[in-house]
Parts: C-alpha cells; structure tokens; sequence
C-alpha cells in the first residue's frame, strides 16, 4: 500500500506548505511559503530530513490523520493538543504513528499556525516546481477531509525527539531596519512609531497583517505621489488612513503605498503567529546590526539538527509507572529544567 | 544615514537620480526616476538584462518594476557594498534614459472584442477620453502598448501608454469582478487580468488571453518589454476564437521583435 496519511477530517485553512518558490519576481509571483518557516526548520531537525521538505500547515485548528503505514511524525508552530489513538503526545517533538492509528489535533492553544510533518516530507503535486501552496495566486489548495496525503519514502527511523522552540508565539518586540522609503518619513514620525504600542488587528491574512494602535495615523511626504515599487516579505506599508500592514509571505511583489521600514526576516514569524490583540513594538535597528542579527539567526537554524533531546515523558501520562527504569531516565544527560513543550 | 554604520546603511533620503538602495536584506533597487515617464521604465528593463548578463554570482533574481529595476541578494550573507559599487558602475556606464530596450522581446497581437456586454465600460470609457465609440476602440486597438511591468497578480502585465487623452481616473467604486482575460483601463494604461478580479479600472475589452497559465509548460507568457496590441474583432469572430482556442493564448499571434 503506498505510503499515505488519510485525513478524516481537518481544520478551514489547512495547507501543504514549503519554503516557498523563488524566481518568479518578474512574473509578478512572491515566494510565498509557510507562514512560519523556522517551525519547518524545527520539524526537519526532529525528523532528521531538509527543511525543504514539505509539511501540513494548520491555520488555527487541526485535524484528524490516519496513518496507512507506520509514520514518523513531527509536530511544530502553534502548540495544539495532539493525541495518537486517543493518548496525549507532546507538541515540538517526533512520535511514531502506527499504521491504522489515528493522530488527533485540536484547536491552537499558542500561536496560530501549527505544523505537521511526516519524515522526508509529503510527496504532493509541484506546482511551478514546488510543492507549498501558494493560495492567493492560486496554487495548490487548502486540504479537505477524505483527501490522502502522500509521504516521501522515509528513510529515517528516529523518533520520541524534542526541540525547545525558539520563542515566536506572542507578538512583543519586533527589529526592523530602514528600507528604500525610509525616507520619505520624517526622523520624528520614525521615532514615534518606535515608541508607539501596537496590537495585531482581526484584519490579517496570508499577504499581509494590520497593526492596530491608539493616536495619529503615520505618514510620508508627498505619499499621494508614490510610483508603485517592490514590496518584499517584511515590509511595514503605511496605508491611507496612516495605519501599518506587515507584508507576508504571499504578498504582492509591488506596491503603491510607502513603506517605512522592513522586519527582519527572523522577526516575521513573530507577527504570523501572533494571535490576535497581541502586543507589538517595533524597533528600530542599523542596517549592520539587522544583518549580523539575521545571520545568527540563519546560523541558528542551521545548528537546529544539533539541539534535539530525546522525549521525555511526562510521568502523569505514563500508565504503568513501574514498567519504566527510572533511574536512567532522572539522570539523563540531556534533561533541562527548560526543556518542557 | 547611521554613523557608526557610514559604509552600509541604505542612502534613502538621496535626491539624485538614478538611485541605488537597499530593500530589507532582500536585495538592492536602482531606480531611474522618481515618476512614471517611458525613459525611465525602459531604463528599468535595459538595465536589468545588463545585469542579468552579468552574471554574478550573489544575485538570486532580478525584476524590473515601473521605473526601478530590483536584484535580489541576500543581504544577510553578502555585504551590499562591493555590490552597490559594481551597480553604480554599470549605471554610469552609460545613459541608461536613452538606452534601447533589449532585442529578442515578443510582439504579442491579441484578437479583441471591444464593448458589447462582454466589456460593458467601452462607452463610459470613450465619453471620459472625449472620444466617440469608433475613435476610442481604433485608439485603444492601434495603439502599441509595451508592458511596462508585471505585478500584481502572477503574469498580469501594467501596459503603456495610450494616447493623452486616455488619462482617465479609476472609478472611484470598485467594480466586484470582471472576467479573466479582460482588458481594463485607468490613468493611460491597461491591465489584462489574468483571473477573475474586482478592480477600479474600467472594462473595454475582453480576450482569451490568459497572463498566468499555471498547467501550462510555460506559465507566464509575457515578459516586460514585450509588446502587445489589440487587434478589434467582431463578436462573431471573438466567439469562434473563444470555441477554437482554449488554451489561454485567445488566438494571440507573436513575433519577436529585433
């Protein structure tokens, strides 16, 4: 039987998503991609497969998967409730799915995009020569109840692993640095929006996400008179009404409104994740410092196969305690008092 | 400009033309204008196939906007300097205003059907251009328009320009959805939508032709610089193109230009 998940049922948004296609600027097509890329990152360090691989990704609710042959798992992103044939399994972390059991997964408890991925990725259709959907150009399509999703043969047999996310589920502080537009705003108009609080408005989705906020709208000179010019995942546009949207990764690739700075890329998950009413605040950092921050950042993803610890469980859910060497499990090596979903 | 950071941060408060900047830590932009005027779009398209035909090695891909033309490189990886010096280079190697548009772009002649109910806004339009029905579809018909560049939706192409007097405002109500394949028109330009789309401009055309094919080998047909005109058909022979073709070329015939 070929290697499958059946979905028996699955949340309104639920997309097969990648690191997206590059290339197709000029054709008017953004590189679109996951919502929440380093949750890709953290699911291919958990299965031991490339970040490239494709994934499930869950907007806001999961779904019901059954497995048609032994799967490896991974869950990542929004932390949702998980459970394989009825048992809890825990969130950032690889599990076996047996052939025939059914995994469970709930409604986004933090964040809002959650991720799962089976080991070597989803063998679903390319299209433009990847697999992530690309929904507000068209390609692909969100996943629906009795659709079979085909796996990559998995050449791994790893799993029970766990990862300590990189904190991105709550808004907060986001870095940017100034852009080709910068200009156009005053120094003191670019002060008080650094100093201003945001709050992730209900207005959001897959091409960009409103910032609400308290005061005076921001504005450019001479913004009425703005050739429409690249837009790039990140960028903080200034609508009419004075009133920041971040471009996401399934923005447009031009645009007319001015924009007043652009989000790191290690930032940008920040403002997906953020559920909404969430609080920002936007700071400003040099150029120089945006790119060091960022190279770490890519750095640190790079080092992500290296930060995996095995599972360990939690003693609530272990049913027959006294089946289990404990000693060996209280003296591991790899335990941090960090270390819990 | 930062400074303790004299040799990287971006210079976005220049006044002088062209200008090179960076965009993020996507890319760099140079752009030759700070409006739209036909010079400065063709600068964009010229000097992106200079720099595509560069061929260094950092660039990932490059695109040519309205009047700017983009190179996208990672910024986090690779310091803009050296490449900001190797641009301004090429800028100053020569007039890049009057420079011609590169050879081996496509002259697409796509079969129209002005008006009737398949384009209700032809009338509207023409009363706003000051022109009678006749005058506006042999303007809008004869006219060659270049694609001046491709956004908004995948492989929908901004055209330009038509005559003056076609500088006409978008409505100011949004029109919910016009068809796929439909020629609009705003400000001396057109869109051809490659989906169905609600929009501000006005609707004086459809076609059969179909900017983003995604099943197709090649799913963007048109490239900026290229060139298209709008050939006006009858009704009838807009409906035996529409049975016989379709493909989403509409019964588009090219050429390449020299």
């Amino acid at each position: 039987m070929s290697a499958a998940l059946t979905v028996r049922s699955i949340g309104p948004a639920a997309a097969i998503q990648d690191l997206g296609r590059a290339g197709f600027m000029s054709s008017g097509l953004t590189r679109g991609g996951a919502s929440d890329p380093t949750a890709l990152f953290e699911g291919a360090a958990l299965l031991g497969h490339a970040p490239t691989c494709a994934a499930l990704e869950m907007a806001g609710m999961g779904g019901s998967f059954e497995a048609i042959v032994d799967t490896r798992i991974a869950i990542t992103g929004a932390v949702m409730d998980a459970s394989i044939d009825g048992a809890t399994v825990q969130w950032n972390s690889s599990h076996l799915l047996p052939a025939g059991s059914v995994l469970n997964i709930g409604a986004a408890r933090r964040g809002n995009f959650g991720y799962l991925h089976v080991g070597n990725g989803f063998d679903t259709p390319k299209y433009l020569g990847t697999r992530g959907s690309h929904l507000s150009a068209g390609l692909g399509r969100l996943v629906a109840a009795g659709d079979q999703l085909p796996t990559c043969a998995d050449t791994g047999t790893i799993v029970g692993l766990h990862l300590v996310p990189e904190q991105r589920l709550e808004g907060g502080k986001v870095k940017f640095i100034r852009s080709m537009q910068s200009g156009k705003f005053d120094a003191a108009m670019i002060t008080r929006f650094t100093q201003t609080e945001f709050r992730r408005d209900p207005r959001g989705n897959r091409q960009g996400i409103r910032m609400d906020f308290d005061g005076d709208g921001f504005k450019a000179n001479d913004q009425l008179n703005i050739v429409s010019e690249v837009t790039i995942a990140g960028d903080i546009q200034i609508t009419g009404d004075g009133t920041p949207f971040v471009l996401m990764h399934e923005c447009q690739t031009t645009g007319g409104y001015p924009r007043i700075g652009s989000i790191l890329p290690a930032d940008l998950s920040k403002v997906s994740q953020a559920p909404i009413g969430s609080k920002f605040s936007f700071e400003l950092v040099t150029f120089d410092e945006g790119a060091a921050i960022q190279a770490r950042a890519n750095a640190a993803l790079d080092k992500l196969p290296k930060m995996v610890k095995p599972l360990l469980r939690d003693v609530s859910t272990i049913q027959d305690l006294l089946s289990y060497q404990l000693i060996s499990g209280a003296v591991s090596a790899c335990h941090s008092p960090l270390d819990e979903g | 400009m930062d400074e303790n950071h004299p040799m990287t941060e971006p210079s976005d408060t220049s006044t002088t033309w062209p200008q090179i900047n960076t965009v993020g830590l996507a890319g760099i932009i140079v752009t030759f204008s700070a409006e739209l005027s036909e010079p400065a779009n063709r600068a964009a398209i010229a000097f992106r196939a200079a720099v595509v035909a560069s061929e260094w090695p950092e660039v990932e891909e490059s695109n040519s906007t309205l009047v700017s033309t983009f190179i996208r490189i990672n910024l986090s990886r690779h310091n803009p300097q050296p490449i900001i010096e190797r641009l301004q280079e090429l800028v100053t190697s020569q007039d890049w205003l009057s420079a011609p548009l590169p050879s081996g772009r496509t002259l697409w002649r796509v079969p129209t059907l002005f008006g009737t109910d398949r384009a209700p806004q032809l009338i509207e339009a023409a009363e706003l251009a000051g022109r009678s029905i006749a005058e506006a579809i042999t303007d809008l018909s004869t006219t060659t328009m270049r694609v001046l560049t491709i956004g908004f939706a995948p492989g929908q192409p901004y055209l330009g320009t038509l005559p003056d007097h076609w500088n006409i405002p978008r409505q100011t109500s949004i029109t919910p959805n016009v068809p796929a394949g439909s020629l609009v028109t705003a400000v001396s330009q057109f869109c051809l939508f490659p989906y169905d789309t609600p929009t501000g401009w006005r609707h004086v055309g459809a076609t059969g032709f179909l900017s983003f094919r995604p099943n197709s080998e090649h799913p963007f047909p048109l490239s900026p610089g290229d060139e298209m005109i709008f050939d006006s058909v009858s009704e009838a022979e807009f409906l035996r193109i529409e049975t016989r073709d379709q493909t989403g070329n509409g019964g588009a015939q090219t050429e390449v230009l020299k």
